[in-house]
């Protein structure tokens, strides 16, 4: 009794029971293609995310006002001050650009129309801490700024919703009832991760905001305040020194002394990294647990196709058993048929699930990232599973006495 | 030769105890054509389940060719299963989905033979049983009659010492019944097989030249046939009279059943 007569045997009854070997192949198609694509797709969008946050520069350090509500109900939050910018910049080492930032809500209506946008009043070197880019027009120049000229830059939302598709460069708004020119647009950036996206903000230059715009609400105690303060570091390295630095003149500015909690956050993007790679350690879990509902799904998909073929083969077991086959022959027959089974269908389901995720990165919903672990995961289950539930009930029967694999009901 | 002797089976039902063979001693010589006859639960079956090597006794002794299967290991049945005997049950017991002919190949699988010569020996004992035209049909396109000639191809294919069948017209009508018959008395005549069947029906059972009379799991009696009847030949008689209690207990059990 050779192998290749084994494998003929085995073969010869695949080929006799097509339809039931058919549906075989296709439980285990469905799940492995099934874990292959959506842990293919859901690491894919991970990445993404992740590399999204990355570009943005790891060496980029904000600072913010903290709402903080106190026992004490009073709802005080510090503000965050001009002049703890120009303290920063005048004091703190290790900083390549530093660019204020006031934004506030408010009404901006063309010939048209009118509805809120968020308006941001910046400095020149915003470009250098923020990496829009400008796609038509220019962006506001030291002149604009110390002249406090009444001119925007929008971001490619706006420009479409304000002029519908209009060169928008040189045409007029009004911010409140303030006129502004246009001199430039961004390009489209895309939702950034969560992060306020630049297509739907309307840059002026801080001096004509505070001058203009912004009024007493951009005022505390006299003093010009701010909403964020974005640093970036000369380097990687310098990143926490200028963050503890940075916590030093805040405490100092504000009459804080060391014992008291900072009403302000002075992070990282390095550190927003940290958080965002935990989030996504959760999608990723989840996405594990969903692969494994569909593995298990496929499983049970396998498993009884086989299971209820077990009377028909238990008879069949019987009868070999009668005309003169040996245990060990029956064994690796079904070995042989399970086997042939399970990694055709291992095969066929990763090709079925990569196309899926191919299918996804091609029309650009999210590109996926098929890694061997995945792939390896979803074949071996899949074949463990087919050869269990093939191997079991046939080894059960042939441990029978032939009279009664042949009885089995 | 087959040689029986003394053997038990017996089932455990619940804390009960039932002798379904309770001391069988019989003995079957090379070329002999003999018939089991009983009512059913007489233990007929269970004794050609362990005669065919299918089954097991509780105890006894049982050689084949001076043989004591017993002492054989689990290989060993598997090879006198392949080659000294051949097997007809009363199901037929086809693989579907399969034609005729690798129905009948398929005690030669185990062999290691080459296809050509598998397929050779299984077309020769399609004819023997007047089937080669039809040997690429599937079960399922094959009368009772056919598919049961199809079985017996399949025993005969490894030319085994022993042809047994339990019951192998039980499913049959009369006339295909008698056809069955006919094909072991030839084979019996022309090629001098062992043949034993079971049968409940003593008409049935006196087409062979021996008929052992099993009752309650114990040999009744043996009854040599001078004069055995032949197939498709002989008529039934109206009343079976003279043919003994069984065959009342049977039909009468039919009759119910339909």
């Amino acid at each position: 009794m050779n192998l290749m007569v084994n494998i003929r045997v085995a073969l010869r009854a695949l080929r006799s029971n097509m339809l039931r070997s058919f549906l075989t192949v296709l439980g285990i198609v469905i799940g492995v293609a099934a874990v292959v694509a959506l842990l293919g797709v859901g690491r894919g969008a991970t990445a993404s995310i992740t590399d999204r946050v990355a570009g943005m520069g790891s060496n980029l350090v904000s600072i913010s006002a903290q709402m903080r509500f106190g026992p004490g109900g009073s709802g005080s939050s510090a503000s965050l001050l001009f002049e703890d910018y120009e303290m920063i910049q005048a004091n703190v080492d290790g900083i390549a650009s530093v660019s204020p930032i006031y934004t506030s809500q408010l009404t901006v209506s063309s010939s048209t129309r009118t509805s809120y946008y968020s308006i941001s009043g910046v400095t020149p070197n915003y470009l250098d801490v923020r990496s829009y880019e400008i796609a038509q027009g220019r962006f506001i120049s030291e002149e604009d700024y110390l002249a406090n000229k009444q001119v925007a830059v929008l971001g490619s939302t706006v420009a479409e919703d304000i002029f519908e598709g209009l060169n928008p460069i040189g045409r007029k708004l009004k911010i409140k009832s303030v006129e502004f020119t246009v001199i430039g647009v961004f390009a489209e950036s895309g939702s950034s991760g969560g992060m306020s996206s630049g297509d739907e903000i309307i840059i002026v230059p801080l001096s004509t905001g505070y001058a203009k715009l912004f009024g007493s609400s951009a005022m505390s105690n006299g003093q010009q305040t701010l909403s964020t303060i974005y640093i970036s570091a000369a380097s990687a390295e310098t990143v926490d020194q200028v963050i503890s630095d940075c916590e030093l003149i805040l405490r100092s500015d504000h009459a804080l002394t060391l014992s008291e909690d900072l009403p302000f956050s002075v992070s990282s993007q390095a550190q927003a990294l940290e958080t965002l790679s935990e989030v996504s350690g959760t999608l990723t879990a989840f996405l594990g647990a969903i692969a494994a509902i569909s593995l298990l799904v496929g499983g049970i998909g396998i498993m009884n196709i086989e299971l209820v073929s077990v009377t028909e083969r238990t008879r069949e077991i019987g009868l070999r058993k009668a005309v003169g086959a040996t245990r060990k022959a029956i064994l690796v027959q079904f070995l042989i048929e399970t086997l042939t089974l399970a990694i055709l269908g291992g095969v066929i389901g990763v090709f079925v699930g990569s196309l899926i995720a191919l299918i996804f990165t091609w029309t650009g919903i999210i590109t996926a990232k098929i890694t061997f672990d995945v792939i390896a995961l979803a074949f071996f289950s899949a074949v463990f599973i087919g050869l269990f539930f093939g191997l079991y009930p046939a080894y059960q029967a042939s441990k029978l006495r032939p009279i009664e694999a042949l009885r089995y009901k | 030769m087959i040689e029986v002797k003394d053997i038990y089976k017996i089932y455990k039902l619940g804390d009960q105890e039932v002798h379904a063979l309770d001391g069988v001693s019989i003995t079957i010589r090379d070329g002999e054509m003999v018939s089991i006859m009983g009512p059913s639960g007489s233990g007929k079956s269970t004794l050609m389940a362990i005669l065919g090597c299918l089954d097991i006794p509780t105890s006894g002794a049982y050689y084949i060719d001076g043989e004591e299967v017993e002492k054989m290991s689990e290989d060993q049945l598997a090879n006198l299963r392949a080659h000294k005997i051949g097997f007809v049950f009363q199901q037929f017991n086809l693989l579907p989905r399969t034609s005729a002919l690798e129905n009948v190949m398929l005690p030669l699988q185990y062999d290691g033979l080459n296809t050509k010569l598998r397929i050779e020996k299984a077309k020769e004992a399609l004819e023997i049983v007047g089937l080669a035209e039809r040997m690429y049909h599937h079960p399922n396109q094959l009368s009772g009659g056919q598919q049961q000639r199809v079985a017996i191809a399949r025993a005969l294919v490894n030319e085994p010492a022993i042809l047994l069948a339990d019951e192998p017209t039980g499913n049959l009508d009369s006339r295909t019944g008698a056809e069955i018959i006919a094909m072991f008395q030839k084979l019996h005549k022309e090629r001098h097989q062992t043949v034993v069947y079971v049968t409940h029906d003593s008409f049935t059972a006196r087409h062979t030249e021996r008929v052992i009379h099993l009752a309650d799991g114990q040999v009744k009696r043996e009854e040599i046939i001078a004069d055995p009847l032949v197939a498709g030949v002989s008529h039934r008689p109206e009343d079976n009279n003279g043919y003994g209690k069984a065959v009342h207990v049977e039909s009468k059990k039919k009759e119910k059943r339909a």
